[in-house]
């Protein structure tokens, strides 16, 4: 029973920093850091490579990255970028917490964006309230779009994968009905065309003017809550447990039928936020040109990036909305634009590389740890 | 065919093959005589299908010898044993559904002329392969199309169609009709007609001694006996199977209270193919109670415990102190006092890659001390784990540590301990000790006799018959979905416990 205790005083601080719990879970964020860094080092230099062979500098083009990326406007633009990509990749990673794949994100949140313009630009609300009324329809339009294929998971047994992607074609014949039909301001013409604008109280602030919107705080609160529910509530331990092993939780009494149709709600509630900050920021409606395309997608790979941790959405979110801050400098350096997608795209599939190799050697090394630890107690 | 007609075509020496924490075989000799069926018998757990492994060379035996023919050969892997002329019949057939008999047959050994499939040639291959057996299929069908027979046949032809003389056929009866044995079984007396040999694993004793020449019994991972169905009948075997002496209760006192704590009343679980996995099973078990439930793997037991969790469909009535949980989900049997240790801790019961503390929480997380509001709360999560760990003796640095990180019998001891801490009305034990070492297996039945003491209800599934004797106060025997028979743990004897085990005492009875 002894070999529970922890001696007080310094001893015991050095023992909690060497054996404790807080010792382990700092080691392992330490090493997932760290190797993450490793992999965009690594990215970076097939990249230079890449560039190299078609004919570009690489170090002007890296020099060309970081002189734009020091200037407060790009840093301001980087913030901008990464906003909507927080929300999508806070959707996909509350699926991705029980190993449900939502690959629907975009129609979620196209629908989400549609709906909520839609019925923001109908009402007449005092300023707060009116904002707080669109976001809460939104959200409840991205979680009833996903809950058909939680619905159809559960129900028919149909992969959230197929039934998600398949949703997403449905979500933009939907979106283009409603619009032509219904929703769509015909007093604008031409490439312009929009859901009637909102009016002013529905505008959300800007922090600083003209470039970054109230929208990134709400995405920061947003992931924020993201990492209490998950890892604090009874919800979230749910959804992790039956995650982590679908039959042991089933055993334990935890539904996965139940679990499944809650976590796409939630996902797709989250998704349907992604838009938000073009609708309510910067378009002040919704529009086929003016509402941005393809976040959904880019809100998987950041949230494979960020290894579906808050933090490491926030990170990885900042770094995908940087390369792209970047990417009209580096054409007018002669650099083509595809480049920067090719980078990104090369930083994923090596992180997502090098940490499998770092979580399995961190695996040998935690259970080697464990035995020594109990070498030492029981001798 | 042979150079050595009457030889041995198998001679398996000393092998013995330890898994992590558990002998599975030990000092296992089996000589099997060239053109005979041979019987290798024996309960679940008993070794047979490790020594099979270890013959078709799915695995490498720690130490021993394989002879083939009479030549010492090494089996690294499968195809070292096709290459040596031994082919294995597995229990769960591996077939590609959308493809033809033919093809799938001819899958991994086409014969080819320049480098394109000769299917003429393999087709009349095929034909007078399926002549000398005595089967007739249609090679062009899909084998979706086919029932369970015809499949084990595809099976067997393929194995034939690598040039197998030795055969080995894992429980081949255990999936088929009556018709389709008897067929199965005149296969294979023209096959050793013919030259073959053929190693049966079974426990189902009326057929061995039907159609075997040898029979080779095993018990706890090693060979105890070489016979003869000329030489023992059913009930001699089936002592043979489960030992000569039972083990005998140690100093058991009774506890058993008047109360009723679990009644399970007509309780059927639909199974695959329409038969029922469970028929009308109904027994009760009383406060400070423990009954066993014995039986070969396989008879209904998992789906009698599952069905009771509430984890699988039933129909019938479970009912835990007096409260009927037939329409209970599984989260409301569990508030309702029913506990569940299931039959695989790693795949039922853990989470390998979360916490200690994570995984003591697990099932508990609803608890009011273990929570606060919707959330949970840490420091008592793990201030209860750490409670577990020392009374149940969990070796561990400490609760932070992943649950892959513990030997086999610690991870029991934490789902072991994360259930009795609960103080549970009722208790479903399946298999709580399997797997691990003594120390841990004798710990586990010390709480699992201090619950009983306190009054908690046991119901205890187990293939230790150590452990079914010394624990229960009454002992259930399954047999194909049935309680078959109730017997007393103190004065049953091997043969008894045997043929109820085997069934035979149904055969016997009509």
């Amino acid at each position: 029973m002894s070999k529970r205790e922890r001696p007080g005083g310094l001893a015991g601080l050095l023992s909690r920093i060497t054996t404790g719990s807080d010792a382990t879970a700092m080691r392992t964020s330490l090493t997932t850091v760290g190797s993450s860094l490793v992999a965009v080092a690594i990215a970076l230099t097939i990249c230079a490579v890449l560039l190299a062979v078609t004919g570009k500098n690489p170090i002007d083009a890296y020099a060309t990255i970081i002189e734009t990326g020091a200037s407060g406007n790009k840093l301001l633009e980087m913030l901008r970028r990464a906003t909507p990509l927080i929300f999508s990749a806070t959707a996909v990673a509350i699926g991705f917490k029980m190993l449900i794949f939502n690959i629907g994100v975009e129609g979620q949140y196209l629908f989400a964006a549609l709906v909520a313009a839609e019925a923001g630009s109908r009402v007449s609300l005092p300023i707060v309230i009116h904002i707080a009324f669109i976001l809460v329809v939104a959200m409840i339009a991205g979680a009833f779009w996903a809950s058909i294929a939680g619905v159809l998971k559960v129900r028919k047994n149909v992969h959230e994968v197929i039934s998600t992607i398949m949703l997403n074609y449905i979500a933009l014949s939907v979106i283009q009905w409603l619009f032509e039909n219904f929703f769509r301001d015909d007093e604008v013409e031409g490439l312009n065309i929009k859901t009637t604008l909102l009016p002013d109280s529905a505008r959300m602030p800007d922090i600083v003017d003209g470039r970054l919107n109230g929208m990134f705080i709400v995405a920061l609160a947003t992931v924020t809550a993201f990492w209490v529910i998950v890892y604090r509530s009874r919800f979230g331990f749910r959804l992790r447990a039956s995650g982590f092993n679908a039959t042991a939780a089933e055993t334990a009494g935890i539904s996965a039928r139940t679990m499944t149709i809650i976590a796409m709600i939630f996902s797709g509630a989250v998704a349907g936020l992604v838009a938000m900050s073009s609708v309510l920021g910067e378009a002040f409606a919704y529009g086929p040109n003016a509402t941005p395309i393809g976040f959904g997608f880019a809100g998987i790979t950041v949230a494979l990036l960020g290894r579906n941790h808050p933090v490491g959405i926030v990170i990885a979110a900042l770094l995908f909305g940087f390369l792209d801050s970047t990417s009209a400098e580096l054409q007018l350096a002669n650099v083509p634009n595809s480049i920067v997608k090719v980078m990104q795209s090369i930083i994923v599939l090596t992180v997502v590389i090098v940490n499998e190799a770092t979580i399995r050697k961190l695996n040998e090394r935690t259970a080697e740890q464990a035995r020594a630890d109990l070498a030492g107690v029981t001798s | 065919m042979s150079d050595n007609p009457g030889g041995l075509a198998v001679e398996l020496r000393d092998i013995s093959k330890r898994f992590p924490g558990v002998i599975a075989n030990y000092e296992v000799d089996l000589t099997v005589r060239r053109g005979t069926i041979h019987a290798v018998v024996g309960e679940n757990g008993a070794g047979k299908s490790t020594l099979m492994k270890t013959l078709y060379g799915m695995h490498q035996p720690d130490t021993g010898t394989i002879a083939i023919n009479g030549a010492q050969t090494e089996m690294r892997s499968p195809s070292d044993a096709i290459g040596a002329g031994v082919g294995m019949v597995h229990q769960h057939f591996m077939l590609a559904d959308n493809l033809t008999v033919l093809e799938n047959i001819i899958l991994g050994s086409e014969p080819s002329n320049r480098g394109v499939i000769d299917l003429r040639a393999a087709r009349s291959r095929l034909t007078e392969l399926m002549a000398s057996v005595g089967t007739e299929l249609d090679l062009d069908t899909e084998v979706s199309e086919l029932g369970v027979g015809e499949r084990q046949r595809v099976e067997i032809l393929k194995v034939l169609f690598r040039g197998a003389q030795i055969l080995i056929l894992d429980e081949p009866t255990a999936v088929l009709v009556p018709d389709e044995v008897d067929e199965l079984f005149e296969t294979l007396k023209r096959l050793v007609a013919d030259g073959a040999t053929v190693i049966f694993i079974s426990h189902k004793l009326d057929e061995v001694l039907q159609v075997s020449d040898d029979i080779t019994v095993m018990r706890q991972g090693t060979t105890v006996a070489h016979t003869a169905p000329t030489e023992i009948d059913r009930s001699g075997l089936a002592e043979l199977m489960v030992g000569s002496e039972l083990p005998s209760p140690a100093g058991r006192t009774s506890t058993i209270g008047e109360e009723i704590r679990l009644e399970v009343r007509d309780l059927s679980v639909p199974g695959a193919e329409g038969r029922p996995a469970v028929e009308s099973a109904s027994f009760t078990v009383r406060a400070g109670e423990i009954v066993g439930v014995a039986g070969v793997e396989g008879n209904g037991q998992f789906e009698l415990c599952t069905a009771i969790a509430g984890l699988r469909p039933s129909t019938g009535s479970v009912i835990v102190d007096g409260r009927d949980l037939a329409h209970a989900n599984t989260r409301e049997r569990h508030r309702a006092g029913l506990a569940y240790i299931p039959f695989d801790r790693q795949r039922e019961g853990l989470m390998l890659n979360a916490p200690l503390w994570e995984n003591t929480l697990l099932g508990r997380e609803h608890e009011e001390s273990l929570s606060k509001g919707p959330f949970i709360d840490a420091e008592a999560a793990r201030a209860s784990s750490v409670s577990i760990i020392d009374r149940f003796g969990v070796l561990t640095p400490n609760e932070t540590v992943p649950a892959f990180a513990l030997s086999g019998g610690n991870q029991q001891k934490l789902v072991v301990g994360r259930n009795l801490v609960t103080e549970p009305a009722v208790l479903i034990a399946a298999h709580p000790t399997r797997g691990i070492d003594v120390g841990a297996q004798a710990a586990i039945w010390d709480e699992i006799r201090q619950a009983r003491d306190s009054g908690m209800a046991v119901l205890l599934v187990s293939a230790d018959l150590e452990e079914l004797i010394g624990l229960s106060d009454t002992l259930l025997v399954m047999f194909d979905g049935h309680i078959t028979a109730r017997l007393d743990p103190d004065s049953v004897t091997p043969s008894e416990l045997g043929t109820h085990m085997t069934g035979t005492h149904l055969e016997v009875t009509t």
